[in-house]
C-alpha cells in the first residue's frame, strides 16, 4: 500500500453535480427555502389580520401581481414534485406498518398518503371557501 | 439522554415534514388564488378573523407554523453544509434563531387576534 494514498479531491460546493441521485437530493432539500418563505408570508398575513380589516385588505391587495402569480404557480409544482410526492414515497420506509406477522404492502401506505392529501387539501380549500 | 433528545428532535422533524407535505400545496394554492385577485369567501376579513379568533383556529395555525419553521430550519442547516458552508455553529444559530423568531411571532400575532 502506498504511504501517500491519492485522495481524489471532491468539491465541497458542487459535489452533487456528479450524480443524478445527488442532484435530486439537493433539489428536494431546497424545498426548505419554500417552507420558510411561505411560513413567513403567512406570518405577515397574520400580522395584518391582527391589526385591522384595512391592513388585511391592504395585504391581500399587495399580494396581487402577475409576478407573484407566476412564482406561486412554479412554487406549487416544485413543492409537490420535490417535497410532497417524495415524502409520500418514503413513508413506508420511514414508518412501516406491521399487522401481526405481516407487513402492510408499501403501495397501500403510499396510496393512503395520496388519498389523505387529497382529502386534507379539499378540506382546506373548502374551509377557505374556494370549493 | 442524548438519544432521548435526538428522538424528540427527529420526531419534530418528521412531523414537520409530513405536515408541510400535506398542507403546503393547499396553502400555496391559496396564495396563488390571491395573486389572481380572487379572494375566496373564507379569506374575507370577517371569516378569516373569526377563524383565527377561535381556539381551534389558533391551535391549527400555530402548530402548522411552529412545525414548519423548525423543520425548514433544520433542513436549511443541512443545505448550508451541502453547499460547502462549514461554519455549522454559526449556521445553526442563524437558522434556529429564525425558527424561534417565527414561533414567537406566530404566538404573538395569534394571541392579539381577538
Amino acid at each position: 500500500m502506498s504511504r501517500n494514498p491519492y485522495v481524489r479531491p471532491i468539491s465541497t460546493t458542487t459535489w452533487y453535480m456528479r450524480n443524478g441521485r445527488y442532484k435530486v437530493y439537493v433539489l428536494r432539500e431546497l424545498t426548505s427555502f419554500l417552507v420558510m418563505f411561505y411560513s413567513f408570508l403567512t406570518l405577515f398575513a397574520l400580522a395584518a389580520l391582527a391589526t385591522s380589516a384595512d391592513r388585511w385588505n391592504a395585504f391581500l391587495a399587495s399580494q396581487q401581481s402577475t409576478a407573484m402569480l407566476v412564482f406561486h404557480a412554479l412554487a406549487l409544482l416544485y413543492f409537490m414534485f420535490f417535497q410532497t410526492f417524495p415524502w409520500f414515497k418514503l413513508a413506508p420506509k420511514a414508518m412501516p406498518v406491521r399487522l401481526g406477522e405481516k407487513k402492510l404492502p408499501d403501495n397501500y401506505i403510499i396510496i393512503g398518503h395520496y388519498v389523505a392529501w387529497v382529502v386534507i387539501s379539499a378540506f382546506i380549500l373548502w374551509l377557505a371557501g374556494v370549493i | 439522554m442524548a438519544i432521548a433528545k435526538k428522538a424528540v428532535v427527529w420526531g419534530l422533524f418528521a412531523a414537520g415534514g409530513t405536515l408541510t407535505s400535506f398542507i403546503f400545496p393547499a396553502l400555496i394554492a391559496l396564495f396563488l388564488l390571491i395573486a389572481t385577485g380572487i379572494v375566496p369567501e373564507g379569506l374575507q376579513y370577517e371569516q378569516i378573523h373569526a377563524f383565527a379568533s377561535s381556539w381551534l383556529g389558533k391551535a391549527c395555525l400555530f402548530i402548522v407554523l411552529f412545525l414548519s419553521v423548525w423543520h425548514a430550519a433544520h433542513r436549511l442547516r443541512v443545505v448550508a453544509h451541502d453547499f460547502g458552508i462549514r461554519k455549522d455553529k454559526l449556521v445553526a444559530n442563524a437558522v434556529y434563531s429564525i425558527a424561534a423568531i417565527g414561533t414567537v411571532l406566530a404566538a404573538f400575532y395569534l394571541l392579539t387576534i381577538n
